[in-house]
């Protein structure tokens, strides 16, 4: 096969876990890319040129073609790139990564950050919500070393990206140990096996930057 | 033809008037697949449904060979790939990329802002009508020079998108507001009469008669219209 010329770009963000998980699929299958950072909420003109319906990152620009929205960019690369396949092969399991990677975007990151921090039924009963539906996912990495099973795949950076490396800060940020080792053993232990990752490593935003930010996102909802 | 054994068991749990349980139906019909249909009385949950979808507790649920599968679009998605007949999704990547979006687009935008017009009125009515009509108009110009959203036959967009045709559209009467005119979405009423046109869409949507019933009689009592 000849060598094509072949364009990936990607515009993201550096505390964006939808565009942290994007970037961790890239280098997992070793497919070179330009980053764009995008200095929200400063959107540069590429963006709404790109992606005029939700302005949002990430985007991926694969030759001419514009993806929009993780999930279907991670799917995408997924089809595209097919060393180090991140979807499991057997129709089954392929939809259980993919009902739990909307359950964490959904239910996990609701729950688990503008509920809690609006905490209207107070703080206890947040925290208690939260950890009920985190259950799902303990009971789901039980016995595998990531949720993909030997190795990472789409479920482990869908969650690793929001769950880690993004809502963990919040808590960490506003005083909260919602995932302790004891309530959660699988969970841990499946954190300290994506840490060890190197496609994972280089895609965790600085800890004590985004602890910051998050503190500050918290401040803006509570009193909103 | 796809090979199907005699131990092979589909159940699908669903509700008459749901879109995303239609949804399903019309999926599992196309592909000439046999399944004993479930329904669920929303307001009393079977224990089967809490057993089978813990995490939302809602249908529908599909349950193949003993395995249940729960979130519309992720079960359409599983049909697709178990069944090959009649494939919904386009092989290419690009193309199912864009096929999924617009249907989430469907389900996260248009369906969301649509369920407010039901329960509103005066100005925080007109404003929701204006902001579901600007949505609309994404997928009136997808619409354009084809049959279907899916080109000449129907496909994942066209069978998500039924919950424009067959419930916001028939909500209008019923709220006395034309959110879709024909003046302004020439190509979405084009569109429904296609659709119209399918015996498997005829066969699975809910029979209009009730299902204005059953909408009416919900939007008294809610502000959804759906479900």
């Amino acid at each position: 096969m000849t060598e094509k010329e072949e364009s990936v770009k990607l515009l993201g963000f550096w505390a964006s876990p939808f565009s942290r998980r994007v970037e961790m699929a890239l280098k997992l299958k070793g497919v070179p890319y330009e980053y764009l950072e995008e200095d929200l909420p400063n959107k540069t003109p590429l963006l709404l040129e790109l992606n005029p319906l939700h302005k949002k990152v990430p985007v991926l620009v694969h030759n001419d073609k514009i993806l929009l929205e993780s999930h279907l960019i991670l799917e995408y690369i997924d089809q595209t790139w097919k060393n180090n396949p991140i979807l499991p092969q057997d129709p089954y399991e392929k939809a259980m990564a993919r009902f739990w990677a909307k359950f964490i975007d959904e239910q996990i990151l609701t729950l688990g950050f503008r509920s809690l921090v609006k905490a209207e039924k107070g703080r206890e009963v947040a925290i208690e919500e939260t950890r009920e539906m985190l259950t799902f996912l303990e009971k789901e990495v039980t016995g595998k070393d990531f949720f993909g099973g030997k190795t990472i795949g789409f479920l482990d950076m869908i969650a690793g990206s929001m769950i880690p490396f993004c809502l963990a800060r919040l808590w960490e940020g506003i005083g909260i140990d919602m995932i302790p080792g004891e309530k959660f053993p699988e969970l841990n232990r499946w954190i300290k096996n994506l840490e060890e990752v190197e496609a994972v490593r280089g895609c965790i935003p600085p800890r004590d930057k985004q602890i910051e930010r998050m503190t500050k996102i918290a401040e803006t909802i509570k009193s909103a | 033809m796809a090979e199907r054994s005699e131990s092979e068991e589909v159940k699908l749990l669903g509700m008459w008037a749901s879109p995303f349980s239609r949804r399903i139906e019309i999926a599992l019909t196309l592909k000439g697949v046999s399944y004993e249909f479930s329904e669920e009385d929303i307001t009393n949950k079977s224990s089967l449904l809490l057993q089978l979808n813990p995490v939302y507790k809602m249908i529908p649920v599909l349950v193949h060979n003993g395995k249940p599968i729960s979130e519309s679009l992720v079960i359409l998605e599983y049909i697709d790939e178990t069944w090959r007949d009649n494939p919904i999704l386009p092989q290419d990547p690009y193309e199912k990329a864009m096929a999924r979006f617009w249907a989430k687009f469907v389900d996260e935008q248009i369906y969301v802002t649509a369920m407010k017009v039901v329960g509103k009125i005066g100005e925080e009515r007109d404003a929701v009508v204006e902001a579901t009509r600007d949505l609309l108009m994404f997928l009136e110009k997808e619409l354009v020079g084809k049959d279907f959203f899916g080109g000449r036959s129907l496909g994942f967009v066209d069978i998500v998108a039924t919950l424009v045709a067959f419930w916001l559209m028939r909500t209008e009467e019923i709220v006395g507001v034309k959110v879709v005119p024909v003046e302004k979405f020439p190509e979405i009423h084009r569109w429904v009469k296609n659709l119209l046109g399918n015996d498997v869409i005829k066969k699975c949507i809910p029979p209009e008669d009730e299902h204005l019933q059953y909408i009416r009689a919900r939007s008294c009592v809610l502000s959804l219209g759906f479900v």
